[in-house]
């Protein structure tokens, strides 16, 4: 690894005003389990690291706060994946954050973290889409809250402004019943980019959002609402309604699927997405 | 700021100060300066679990851990588990059900597991090889390693020895 000079902030402030002083020379570091490899590889070679992990205001829990379980900018992986209320409430977020590497890398790997590299295959962003997300950033000219339909604006790139953090994500409670899931196509079980990734919420009235993730330049998250959605049944009407939302799907051929194979994945994965959501909605409407 | 800083870092109970540049990880400060080789290095970049130990009780690949990273931290490898001549149990299993060909996978294997049953005392066969599927053995086929896991288990339920976590 080349050498660097490194920085352990201890306010928001003063590692926003490093990241703004010194541009595209730093590179912010909280689990490491990108940003690392691609210095190890000499894929990237910052001047100075910013090491965000001692910034007081930067937590690692998982609080309820005003309608919306907050997860910290620290909260690592497995923490999400473990914790009972995002299992119980947000069980999307819970399956995909627990697939993600392996267990050492989730122990340090963290969910702002995954968002802000911006892989489209990145497995927590179809969840954070399906269940309206909202990133709480903290840069130059303060705070602002970018919902995360608005925060992927290409591979590797993000809505954050130069000096910008993420501070907390927000994951509103629903107003009503609703049922999620996320499933996902990789090579192998552990330790795998996904070829394609699908989380699913649906509404006790029918609303079904559906994102997917590895199917162009950022995940995408497509929503339609009809009685169909709720019938435990396999039609040809069930089938069209699918496919017409995934047509906003862009998906692209490289070493993990080739494009149409990707299609119908998509297509295999939003059934069984739908079907998990649907067999978690509450019994009784 | 670059050229050195220094750290405080307990390494399997026992605090160490040292000066360590930036781009060292704390794979590197553990076999080289600290003469640690019982965490080994393979790939380097988080895909082997070779370099599994635990820091605060939680598993991590230290290839992805800058030394600095762990200042203030509590470090426990491979060397922090035999007491004396007295090898932990999960030491003692892998030997038994002849989980170890090679060798060079067993540290990281045997300290995920560590950090396995110190949550899950008593993990099925699928939380077994979920825990340990951060790390590549190119010899035994697996099957061995998590019986010794699972052998480990129930002899670690009443006091363990060694551990401190
Ligand atoms: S050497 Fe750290 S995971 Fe391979
Ligand atoms: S025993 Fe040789 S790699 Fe596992």
């Amino acid at each position: 690894m080349q050498s660097f000079d490194y920085a352990r902030p201890s306010s928001l402030a003063d590692a926003s005003e490093l990241l703004v002083r010194r541009g595209d020379d730093a590179a912010a570091l909280a689990g490491g389990t990108d940003l690392i490899v691609q210095m190890e590889k000499g894929a990237r070679a910052p001047a100075l690291v910013v090491d965000l992990k001692r910034v007081a205001d930067l937590g690692d829990g998982i609080e309820r706060r005003d309608g919306a379980l907050r997860i910290g900018a620290l909260a690592c992986l497995e923490d999400v994946a473990r914790d009972a209320r995002v299992r119980e409430g947000f069980p999307a977020l819970a399956e995909a954050a627990g697939v993600i590497g392996s267990v050492q890398i989730r122990n340090r790997a963290t969910l702002a973290g995954n968002i802000c590299n911006a892989s489209p295959a990145a497995d927590t962003a179809p969840p954070l889409l399906v269940y309206g997300a909202q990133v709480n950033l903290f840069g130059p000219r303060g705070r602002r809250s970018v919902p995360i339909e608005e925060f992927f604006l290409g591979p590797g790139r993000t809505a954050l402004e130069a000096g910008e953090l993420t501070e907390s994500v927000d994951l509103p409670l629903p107003n009503g019943p609703t049922g999620s899931a996320f499933c996902r196509l990789a090579r192998r079980r552990g330790m795998d980019l996904a070829s394609v990734n699908v989380a699913c919420r649906l509404s006790a009235a029918g609303e079904l959002r559906l994102a997917f993730g590895a199917a162009g330049p950022t995940p995408i998250l497509v929503q339609d609402e009809g009685e169909v959605f709720l019938k435990d049944e396999a039609t040809d009407a069930l089938g069209a309604r699918l496919e017409q939302m995934a047509e906003a799907t862009r998906p692209i051929s490289d070493v993990r699927a080739g494009e149409d194979y990707r299609r119908a994945m998509l297509r295999v994965l939003s059934r069984r997405a739908l079907n998990t959501a649907r067999r978690r909605l509450p019994e009784s409407e | 700021m670059s050229s050195s800083l220094p750290i405080t870092v307990t390494v399997n109970g026992r605090e160490r100060r040292l000066d360590v540049a930036p781009n060292e990880t704390l794979l590197a400060v553990l076999r080289e300066r600290l003469s640690l080789t019982g965490t080994k290095k393979s790939c380097g970049e988080g895909e082997c679990g070779a370099c599994t130990v635990l820091v605060d009780g939680r598993a991590v690949n230290s290839c992805l851990m800058l030394a600095v990273e762990a200042d203030g931290r509590d470090v426990l490898t491979i060397e922090g588990l035999a007491s004396g001549d007295e090898l932990h149990p999960l030491q003692e299993a892998f030997l038994e059900a002849g989980a170890v060909q090679c060798g060079f996978c067993t540290p990281g294997m045997i300290m995920s597991a560590v950090a396995l049953l110190a949550t899950n005392p008593d993990p099925t066969p699928a939380e077994a090889k979920e825990a340990l599927c951060g790390s590549l053995c190119r010899c035994t086929g697996y099957v061995r390693i998590i019986r010794a896991v699972l052998d480990a288990a129930p002899r670690m339920r009443p006091v363990g020895n060694g551990t401190h976590n």
